[in-house]
């Protein structure tokens, strides 16, 4: 029976091997595409959500404030609430009706549909990330006058990034096995791949035993990246002290703050430049 | 009139029915040392918050150098780098080296040039001896190194007014010590301060006007020399025998 099996899979390895490798690559390269437009949508759409708005600010930056939150709210509700398969197909069919335009390229349109899908679900994640960060930060960034924009950009994403990881790695999994679905529009993803060889020589479970198999290692090792890249996020847990640059005194005696260093007037060894 | 360098005119503030801070009037001239001292829950802190504009105040101005900045026209952000905070709870950035925290602002900012800013960095980190410590982040050093590097990188803004809102309550004991040795030794360059303390000695020995503040109004103000040793009003004395018995 398993011999059975394996010399199926073999002959159609040896005979589809390159087939079922560009849709791997395929799936691959849509599913990165996507997760990472996707997050830069959900970023983006968090720092929109985020913007804050007092009661004294004036009315025109208040209504447009209220707009954007409601057109980014129905946004993700309505990608989120509905298949993405069924997306793939209006948007696909969709756009000859509404703009008399279609899709040339069957790459762009699956591109476009993955991202703004991820968009979605990224965005609530960024949300979440960004009430999970100590509003101390917020504070400490606005007290040295940031703006909303800066401190956003290098102070809360950054943090928000990293504890939102997890979540960006489940989309990217997520978006690894559901690009499949793509095949209703005719993108020659892995999946694809199997219907179209099984469809030919009739070997349906050795040709899925392999997609599973495929699919199982695709998504594997990306846990096994994801974990590593992590831990490259969280940051080295030791430092160095600095004794050797000239402009920085030597550690020990930070609790004179009164004798101060080469450079501070209290010093005996000042010796007159400033800074 | 002469010219304060921050004046705060019938502030008040409310959150929702609850008026937490009642016409506020008082003023900060060049090198002034002010601590604010007073029980818990008295509006400190909020005042010291509304002065930052992190509260949108009720009623009332924040003059600084004569100009209104709590309406729209000034530019807010320009306005809170010339006037700095430490936090009681430091607020570093996390996501940031200790040099990289007192850099940021500066560049980003203030618009200087990355060698400028890294210098000026460490001549402020130097100056609260925390400059060997440039490439740790936040959560690898003690509350009281926190503390200093969070007034590092409000120096290193170069704001003309530091806010200090309860700077070693949330330290252990021992590390109240090297924060006020810092402050004292700003006080002694002449910066000038705005400090909401529980830390009776430096108001008494280090600052030179005292604000004792009460259910959200200023109820005595003054020197020290006269706050500490004759108080004219009944609550600052009830609240300085209590607090200085304890």
């Amino acid at each position: 029976m398993f011999t059975q099996l394996l010399s199926d899979i073999g002959g159609l390895w040896e005979k589809y091997g390159t087939v079922y490798l560009t849709g791997i690559a395929n799936t691959l390269i849509l599913a990165i595409t996507a997760t990472l437009i996707g997050c830069i949508i959900g970023f983006f759409c968090g720092i929109l959500q985020t913007i804050p708005c007092g009661p004294n600010e004036n009315i025109i930056k208040r209504v447009l404030l209220k707009l954007i939150r409601i057109i980014i709210r129905a946004y993700v509700e309505i990608f989120r609430g509905t298949p993405m398969i069924l997306q793939a197909v209006f948007i696909y069919y969709g756009m000859p009706y509404f703009f008399g335009v279609s899709f040339k390229d069957i790459w762009t349109v699956s591109i476009i549909v993955v991202s703004i899908n991820t968009g979605a679900y990224m965005a609530e994640s960024v949300r979440g990330g960004i009430m999970s960060i100590d509003p101390g930060q917020f504070e400490g960034a606005k007290a040295i006058g940031m703006n909303h924009w800066q401190t956003m950009l290098y102070v809360i994403l950054p943090q928000t990034l990293r504890n939102i990881m997890p979540q960006i790695g489940n989309n990217y999994i997520i978006n690894v096995k559901d690009t499949s679905v793509m095949f209703i529009i005719g993108f020659s993803d892995f999946f694809a791949v199997h219907k179209m060889v099984s469809g030919a020589v009739f070997k349906y479970f050795p040709s899925a035993f392999m997609e599973m198999f495929g699919y199982l290692c695709l998504t594997l090792l990306a846990s096994f990246l994801l974990r590593k890249f992590e831990k490259k996020l969280a940051g080295k847990s030791n430092y160095e002290l600095v004794n050797a640059d000239q402009l920085v005194m030597t550690a020990g005696n930070y609790n004179y703050p009164g004798e101060g260093s080469p450079f501070d007037e209290a010093s005996k060894d000042y010796k007159g430049e400033a800074k | 009139m002469s010219e304060h360098i921050l004046e705060v005119r019938h502030l008040s503030k409310a959150f929702g029915s609850h008026a937490v801070l009642k016409d506020i009037d008082f003023t900060v001239d060049q090198g002034d040392v002010t601590s604010i001292i007073g029980a818990s829950g008295s509006g400190k802190s909020t005042l010291l918050r509304c002065i930052n504009l992190l509260e949108t105040l009720t009623t009332g101005e924040i003059l600084f150098h004569g100009q209104d900045v709590t309406k729209g026209k000034i530019n807010q952000s320009s306005y809170r780098a010339k006037v700095g905070m430490v936090f009681q709870s430091f607020n570093l950035f996390s996501n940031m080296t200790v040099l990289a925290n007192c850099m940021i602002g500066q560049q980003k900012v203030s618009g200087i040039p990355k060698e400028e800013a890294r210098k000026r960095a460490i001549y402020y980190l130097n100056k609260v001896g925390m400059a060997p410590y440039i490439n740790a982040r936040p959560d690898q050093i003690s509350g009281g190194q926190k503390q200093r590097v969070a007034i590092a990188r409000a120096l290193s803004m170069e704001p003309e007014v530091l806010l200090f809102d309860e700077p070693t309550s949330a330290l252990d004991p021992e590390m109240v010590g090297e924060v006020l040795d810092v402050m004292k030794s700003l006080a002694k360059d002449k910066m000038t301060m705005l400090v909401v303390t529980h830390e009776m000695s430096f108001a008494r020995d280090v600052s030179n006007h005292v604000v004792y503040m009460a259910d959200g109004v200023i109820e005595e103000a003054g020197p020290p020399s006269v706050i500490f040793t004759n108080p004219q009003s009944q609550r600052t004395r009830d609240f300085l025998k209590r607090i200085l018995n304890a």
